[in-house]
């Protein structure tokens, strides 16, 4: 038997029922027989998670303003009461988005020089640009955090939940067993969601008057549009390639600016 | 065929090496292989990790043998690793619960059938209903948190039905005691079986202790601490078969018997050729340990290891499905109870409906999780048009 090369070759998969359809006919009958085979019900479940939500407390908080004198200061000022810690949250959830996103495209950028093929426009050179920006991402947000005079190494809240959320990410991005272009996908969704996250920071800055801020989160969310159409075009060229016919337009539209 | 115990040596000791990246290998897959390759990877792991827990606790009670134990014992660990490792990343946590519940299913049906001794026949049956029923409770889980279908992971071989109802297998510790098979006249097959059921058991607990905490949910929280206080009562009720009277010796011997014909089991039976040859590889390791302790047990116990030890192996554990068996017996003993040591038509004790009553007084995980629960190929959201969102 050749060797199985590609994931959409044709192989044992045997997750299905009808890899066995005796078995998984003996399997469903059984299951008709052995319960009362009524209508699903998630009340109970539904209203477990909601009293639970109900009771407890939040993951954590923010920290007590930093004590270097004179920034506070400005942040508190600048900022005044609550908005600035929902502001400084957000801050340093882009902040750790973007250092998670450096480890991303660390993580890709040997599947590069590991694939079998590569046609089309992707290149180890153009990934590790797209690597670079995100630093320089990173640090443009480390720099703003620590002009509002707080602490850029803290984990806030959202910062923390944006590492749950990408922990899956990673998963697929650093397994072995994971094609480029499975990758990429992995990679859409985070550039998806990092240039949603930038608009939203851009509007917040603007919110509070904060123009200096908005002005250099464009210039990052410049970049960020050129890297989701760019991972949007890797996609469909190799797919292009493996469905072996023309995909009529990968246009998916421009994101629009703020 | 069997092996010849008297005759096979396995490989020696000092030729028994490892090498990280040997440790770490490409995963089986969880999509293409068949089930009973996930099936034979946890078990074998839960065997390991008892021969590993049991050396641990000879170690601390036996100065004269911590050096022969610290050496086998490493091995062990490196074979545990290589074993435990070829577990996927794309297999969630709740999939790989499927798995360790499946094992617990056809394994202990597969025990249950060929135990020699029927009161011990009838503790495995007994623990056999109760772990059936933690397949259905965790199969919801998997629809109802992750959407997805549990037969993904069991292909088909294990019903996924109520068995003896969770909530009502709390009982007290005292229930949960059993009698003791007796070393001089117990077949050898008993021996292996208990100790082989016992390992799993341990195992499972083990790792529904280490991931339940990893999970967000609340209901996933709950299931996973309600199911791994069953896992407990089963580890007292297995550990309480074997005979506490053993020498030390007698019960490392036992254990690297069975790590020899569970191997053995795995290597008659196995489909994946990367797996099988690991199982080849580690049977012969594991006769080379059996040999080992052999003399040493000999030379310490001044008596020859063939009085406890068959001379060949019985016949090897099968993998496959024991779906006719499992549903017979759930005919007939699902409303059992265990009092005292015995188990029958009996009524519960007063301490264990107190205990449960207790226990349960705020609601039961595995009552809430599976409420009109019914496994469809699919999921049950691919079955119901009549599916409420509340």
């Amino acid at each position: 038997m050749a060797k199985q090369k590609k994931p959409t070759d044709i192989g044992m998969n045997r997750t299905g029922v009808g890899t066995a359809p005796t078995r998984a006919a003996d399997a469903a009958e059984g299951a008709r027989e052995g319960t009362a085979n009524r209508a699903p019900d998630t009340t109970a479940i539904n209203d477990f998670r909601e009293l639970l939500s109900q009771e407890a407390p939040p993951v954590g908080s923010m920290p007590p303003p930093t004590s270097v004198k004179g920034a506070t200061k400005t942040a508190v000022e600048a900022l005044k009461g609550n908005k600035a810690t929902v502001f400084l949250d957000k801050l340093g959830e882009r902040l750790a988005f973007e250092r998670s996103g450096v480890r991303l495209y660390d993580a890709l950028l040997p599947k590069v020089t590991a694939a079998a093929t590569n046609k089309g426009t992707l290149t180890y050179e153009e990934l590790k640009r797209h690597r670079d920006e995100e630093l320089e991402h990173m640090l443009t947000v480390k720099e703003a955090i620590e002009q509002l005079g707080a602490d850029p190494t803290v984990m806030t809240p959202c910062a923390d939940l944006t590492g749950v959320q990408g922990m899956g990410l990673l998963q697929v991005m650093t397994d072995p067993r994971t094609t480029l272009t499975q990758c990429l996908d992995a990679l859409l969704t985070a550039e998806l969601t990092d240039n949603d996250g930038w608009k939203m920071l851009i509007a917040m800055s603007e919110a509070l008057g904060k123009n200096d801020l908005a002005e250099r989160f464009t210039r990052c969310l410049t970049e960020e549009d050129e890297h989701l159409a760019n991972v949007r075009r890797w996609i469909a060229e190799r797919l292009e390639v493996q469905l072996g016919a023309k995909i009529p337009s990968t246009d998916f539209g421009q994101p629009a600016q703020p | 065929m069997s092996l010849d115990l008297t005759k096979e040596r396995g490989v020696s000791l000092d030729r028994q090496k490892f090498t990280w990246k040997d440790l770490v290998r490409i995963p089986y897959s969880k999509l293409d292989d068949d089930a009973f390759t996930r099936v034979r990877v946890i078990f074998q792991n839960g065997i390991e990790e008892e021969a590993k827990r049991f050396s641990h606790s000879c170690a601390r009670m036996n100065k004269e043998l911590q050096p022969h134990l610290a050496k086998i014992r490493r091995i062990e660990e490196h074979q545990q690793t290589l074993v435990n490792w070829l577990n996927p990343a794309d297999q969630s946590p709740i999939e790989t619960t499927i798995g360790y519940e499946q094992v617990a299913i056809e394994v202990t049906a597969h025990l249950a059938q060929n135990e020699p001794d029927p009161y011990i026949a009838q503790v495995f049956r007994f623990g056999l209903l109760e772990d059936f029923d933690h397949m259905y409770r965790y199969s919801a889980l998997l629809d109802r948190l992750e959407g997805k279908d549990a037969n993904n992971i069991l292909q088909g071989y294990t019903d996924v039905i109520p068995g003896r109802p969770t909530a009502v297998e709390h009982r007290d510790p005292a229930d949960d005691l059993r009698e003791h098979y007796d070393k001089r006249t117990a077949h050898p097959l008993t021996k292996l079986n208990s100790l082989a059921l016992m390992s799993g058991e341990q195992q499972t607990h083990d790792y529904y202790m280490n991931i339940g905490p990893l999970f967000a949910d609340p209901v996933a929280r709950a299931l996973y601490a309600e199911i791994a206080s069953i896992e407990e009562q089963h580890v007292t009720q297995y550990e309480c078969i074997i005979d506490p009277t053993e020498t030390w010796l007698e019960k490392w011997l036992m254990h690297e018997a069975t790590e020899v014909w569970t191997y053995w089991s795995a290597l008659q039976s196995e489909s994946d050729r990367r797996v099988k040859e690991i199982w080849q590889r580690f049977l012969d390791y594991e006769l080379g340990h059996l040999h080992y302790v052999r003399e040493l047990f000999e030379r310490f116990e001044k008596r020859d290891a063939s009085e406890l030890l068959p001379a060949t192996l019985p016949d090897p554990i099968k993998y496959e499905s024991h779906r006719e068996f499992v549903r017979a017996t759930l005919a007939k003993e699902v409303d059992y109870r265990a009092n005292g040591t015995k188990i029958g038509e009996l009524s519960d004790t007063a301490a264990s409906i107190a205990y449960r009553e207790q226990l349960n007084s705020e609601g039961s995980p595995t009552e809430l999780v599976a409420s009109n629960y019914t496994w469809r190929p699919g999921t049950e959201l691919t079955g119901e048009s009549s599916y409420a969102i509340h």
